[in-house]
């Protein structure tokens, strides 16, 4: 009897153990925070692009996360990208005119949400939409742009160094 | 021409093992319910080979976790982005070493106790007596065991995932210098709850092969000492390879 409680015992302390590594890598080694059930409101952004976002992205205020990107769909209404935004309740003082961009974390990291504050006194609600949004900036429209901007240029340049030495003969 | 016969013969045993086995796993699943109820058994063998291989678990993780580190930072420093360590070695222990080499360590450490321990039952006539009882074999002896493996797998799995990267904290920020506030954000950042998922997947399956080989190895040896050695040699061969093969299938479809 006693050997079969000592073996129950130790069982239970590896089950304990396992369970606790389990949580251990939940919840330290990923980015997800321990969530006690759903908290927080909800805001909708539509954006033209939103290049990589993800879902579970974070929304930031000032460089502060505030909450999560919680759904992406696409509005066949007006071909945008619709995402909802799970707000954290204690920041409930977001004013109605602020504007959402979708940003990139460093040279290479993941893409989240940035909120700019706008000036109004009146603050957005549970369901409500941000008006202004800003696109996330593709790199290679950036690029493409620069290179079909310098290749332009030098034309410009061959042509008036063309017409230059012409007119000095 | 006989050649061509002896390849058909051959493809047709491995059929028939293959079906054996099936067959084996779907009479225990069938027995599973029955055998939740007498959880004692079922504790009792968690503990055979849950909590008697903590030890080498825990021992191994460490080291590989270590190791990991060593060639990480070494891998890394090569492209200047030794801040990487703890997103490298925690994907790598998370997804891949973790649930592969526990179920090499637990085919090792506890699937041969179970293969040699059921044929050693069948060697003794214990299991014909207990048929001769009318008790089956298949329900008292080998789904309990089968069940306390599948339990105990995804556990030690995720232990040794745990130790593993704190092992490579300790190589990668004590000694090789990596800033620890960087190994531990880059993780955090780039580290999925997916991939905790794919490991746990993973070790999953292998804790229902690996115990399904080692069960199904013991209870058809042969009723002698050699044929408990056999046993007991075959459940470490096929359940690595077996491992390996998942492994790879796993990996290809949770991608």
């Amino acid at each position: 009897m006693r050997q079969t409680r000592a073996i129950e015992f130790s069982t239970g302390l590896f089950a304990l153990l396992g369970f606790a590594a389990l949580f251990f890598l939940v919840t330290q080694i990923t980015n997800r925070e321990v969530r006690f059930g759903e908290s927080g409101y909800r805001l909708l952004a539509k954006f033209d692009n939103i290049g990589g976002l993800k879902v579970g992205a974070p929304v930031a205020m000032a460089g502060v996360t505030i909450g999560r990107v919680e759904s992406i769909a696409f509005d066949p209404a007006d071909f945008k990208a619709a995402v909802t935004l799970r707000i954290q309740l204690r920041y409930n003082q977001i004013p109605e005119d602020s504007d959402a961009s979708v940003y990139t974390a460093g040279l290479l990291g993941g893409q989240y949400i940035g909120i700019g504050p706008g000036g109004s006194e009146t603050y957005l609600r549970d369901r409500d939409q941000i008006e202004f949004t800003q696109s996330a900036i593709i790199l290679e429209n950036l690029i493409s742009k620069f290179m079909f901007s310098l290749a332009g240029k030098g034309d410009k340049e061959e042509a008036d160094g063309t017409t230059a030495e012409d007119t000095t003969q | 021409m006989t050649l061509l016969r002896e390849l058909l013969q051959a493809l047709r045993r491995m059929l028939e093992t293959i079906g054996a086995v099936v067959l084996f796993l779907a009479r225990m699943l069938a027995y599973t319910p029955a055998a939740l109820a007498r959880f004692g058994l079922v504790v009792q063998q968690v503990y055979n080979a849950g909590t008697l291989s903590l030890v080498i678990i825990m021992l191994c993780g460490l080291f590989v976790g270590m190791v990991l580190a060593l060639q990480g930072f070494d891998l890394l420093q090569r492209f200047g982005a030794e801040e990487s360590l703890g997103t490298a070695a925690a994907l790598g222990i998370l997804k891949e070493l973790g649930p592969v080499v526990t179920a090499l360590l637990f085919s090792g450490r506890a699937g041969t106790a179970l293969a040699s321990e059921i044929g050693l039952m069948r060697a003794t006539d214990q299991l014909a007596a207990m048929q001769m009882m009318a008790v089956d074999p298949v329900r008292r002896v080998c789904v309990p065991r089968f069940l306390g493996g599948v339990i105990a797998m995804p556990l030690l799995a995720a232990i040794f995932s745990g130790i593993g990267i704190f092992g490579a904290q300790l190589v990668g920020v004590q000694l090789m210098g990596v800033d620890a506030g960087q190994f531990w954000s880059q993780m955090r950042t780039s580290v999925e709850v997916d991939d905790v998922m794919e490991g746990l997947i993973k070790s999953s399956v292998f804790g229902v092969a690996c115990s399904l080989i080692a069960v199904y190895e013991g209870f058809h040896s042969q009723p002698t000492a050699e044929g408990v050695g056999r046993a007991t040699t075959r459940t470490v061969v096929i359940s690595a390879v077996v491992t390996l093969i998942l492994d790879y299938m796993l990996t290809a479809l949770l991608l």
